[in-house]
């Protein structure tokens, strides 16, 4: 198995810094969820692992191994799931993986087999013979991870290996990279933090470049464990919402507001003087609600947090 | 062998998109039709309306004719077809993304880029043997004997102009983002070699006196400068290895 660790990574495209002096270190066997928001460095850091594009400095080690030592010997361990997977059209998936086990140097025979194997697992077997150039998002997505997967790779990279599955394809996909943790270390980028705070065990969260911080799953959850307050309004408020979603994020003990329906989700500084100002608020602008609860915090809360989404 | 892998999923490719369906039928057809061209001229000329006139003044056609006009298709059809055929296979794998998908795995990019121009190359060279031997059949037919030696090596002259230029448009592929600049780019160098053979005495030491020197055997003469043959091969070299030295430091 594969530890990876990058040694303040830069590159520049343009005058953009995409990486901006990145250090990251993900445990050998570990599930690693690389968050970060829209162009914060995460495919530029996958490329890079993948040996598709080259930083302008620092360093990568894959075990003690410096990569600017290995090529292809390192290579033939990885297995890279690229943000939009594209294939060629005119070849079916049996011939696509076909294809990716002789760059493999399987056998005739083992490859036989775990092609069948993949197709199964990803659940392309009724359409393994049909071309690839009709193949829908999800299905390319699926094809995707199979090929990614072809030679039980040590380390494997997924950039958003679930964004294009609807929700059963996603629950399969996820569970598969809950059970490959045993095989081989993942690094998976995502946005979606509720799949991230399912499957991975370690998180790091990535914005303009730079690693803002990297933990245990847990460890980090403890540690922002900032409590949040989760508010279900009746269906009456429902005109109110808009307004009351306003006058909420300017409360001063609030630090974030997300609408779910209607579910508000506050981040909250602190949850005593949060639940005086919101139900004062809500007293004087007659909303009434449901259910007021004390959650704990989420992904999603310490992700907007560190980011900077929030104010 | 990794290359072994590649050919053979670019040979595939080509009959799959038809690309050498297209090249066969197209160099074949013509292959076939240009004896029966030139023979057909002076009738040709009859049934053109004021074209009696000129009936007397046009020679008996020859086999030489036949030849030239073998020669003169069969280079114009297959450099337009090889310009087409090669325009798009990096840039289209780059854009898209199929590239990196592929290089990101055990296949050094060498192997990747050698595998596509000796596909092509492959595919040029069945279809000029077989468009070969039809003209030769039919000029056989039409005119009389050929010299089968020199009908080979006037083949294989053809065969390597046509590389020539799937050379340098692979080079072009390689270096820009969209398949209409490389074309644009291999006409251009087309027109300019063009142009610089026909400055005196220089032409020789073209790609061009291929095909000069293979009508020059054809009609009997003797050939005695090939530097358009090695200035040809080195073409094919100095391409190949710069779009591999390029393509390496490539982003995908
Ligand atoms: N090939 C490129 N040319 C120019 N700029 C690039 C290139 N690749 C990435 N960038 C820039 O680098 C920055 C990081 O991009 P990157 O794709 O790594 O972000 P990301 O974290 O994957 O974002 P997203 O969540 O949207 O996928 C962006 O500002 C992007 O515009
Ligand atoms: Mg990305």
């Amino acid at each position: 198995m594969n530890s990876v660790k990058i040694e303040d990574l830069r590159k520049k495209y343009g005058n953009v810094n995409a990486l901006d002096g990145l250090n990251i270190q993900v445990d050998s066997g570990s599930v690693f969820g690389f968050l970060g928001p829209n162009g914060a460095g995460k495919t530029t850091t996958l490329r890079i692992l993948a040996g598709l594009a080259q930083a302008d400095s620092g360093s990568i080690f894959f075990g003690s191994e410096n990569t600017s030592k290995s090529g292809t010997d390192q290579k033939a361990r990885l297995g890279y799931l690229p943000e939009e997977p594209a294939f060629y059209g005119w070849m079916s998936p049996r011939e696509y993986l076909d294809y990716v086990g002789k760059i493999f140097k399987l056998e005739a025979k083992e490859r036989q087999l775990r092609v069948d194997q993949l197709l199964e697992k990803s659940g392309l077997k009724e359409a393994a013979k049909r071309r690839i150039a009709g193949f829908s998002r999800g299905m390319r997505q699926r094809l995707g991870i199979a090929q990614a997967l072809m030679n039980h790779p040590s380390l494997l990279l997924l950039d958003e290996p679930v964004s294009a599955l609807d929700p059963a394809g996603r629950k399969e996909v996820l569970e598969m990279i809950e059970g490959l943790s045993s095989e081989c270390t993942v690094i998976m980028s995502s946005h979606i933090l509720a799949d991230v705070e399912r499957v991975c065990d370690t998180v790091g969260i990535i914005n303009k470049g730079k690693l803002i911080t990297q933990a245990k799953k847990q460890d980090l959850l403890d540690r922002y464990a900032i409590p949040a307050l989760e508010i279900t309004t009746s269906n009456g408020s429902a005109s109110l919402m808009p307004e009351w979603k306003l006058r909420l994020e300017k409360l001063p003990a609030i630090t974030g507001v997300t609408v779910e329906g209607y579910r508000f989700h506050l981040a909250v500084k602190d949850v005593h003087t949060s639940q005086q100002e919101v139900m004062q608020d809500a007293l004087h602008h007659n909303v009434t609600f449901e259910k007021l609860e004390v959650v704990k915090p989420s992904l999603e809360d310490i992700f907007m947090q560190l980011t900077g989404s929030l104010k | 062998m990794n290359f072994i892998t590649a050919f053979n999923k670019e040979f595939l490719e080509q009959r799959r998109t038809r690309k050498f369906l297209i090249a066969l039928v197209v160099l074949v057809l013509f292959g076939m039709t240009s004896p029966l061209m030139a023979k057909m001229t002076p009738q040709i000329m009859t049934m053109v309306p004021g074209g009696e006139a000129f009936v007397g003044m046009i020679p008996e056609p020859t086999i030489n004719d036949a030849v030239a006009q073998y020669i003169k298709n069969i280079i114009q059809f297959g450099v337009l077809l090889a310009l087409v055929f090669t325009m798009g296979s990096i840039t289209i794998e780059k854009d898209k993304g199929t590239a990196a998908m592929i290089l990101s795995k055990p296949m050094p990019r060498g192997s990747f880029l050698l595998a596509k121009f000796t596909s092509l190359a492959l595919t040029f060279i069945i279809a000029v043997v077989i468009a070969g031997v039809a003209a030769y059949y039919y000029t056989y037919f039409l005119f009389g004997q050929m010299n089968i030696l020199n009908w080979i090596t006037l083949n294989g002259l053809i065969v390597l102009y046509i590389l020539v230029y799937i050379a340098i448009t692979l080079l072009y592929s390689t270096l820009t983002r969209t398949q209409y600049v490389a074309i644009g780019l291999s006409f251009g160098t087309l027109i300019f070699l063009g142009i610089l053979g026909s400055l005196p005495g220089f032409g020789i030491n073209l790609p061009d006196a291929l095909i000069s020197n293979a009508s020059l055997l054809m009609s009997g003469y003797p050939v005695t400068n090939w530097t358009g043959l090695w200035v040809s091969l080195g073409i094919i070299v100095v391409s190949i290895t710069t779009a591999w030295l390029v393509f390496r430091k490539q982003e995908l």
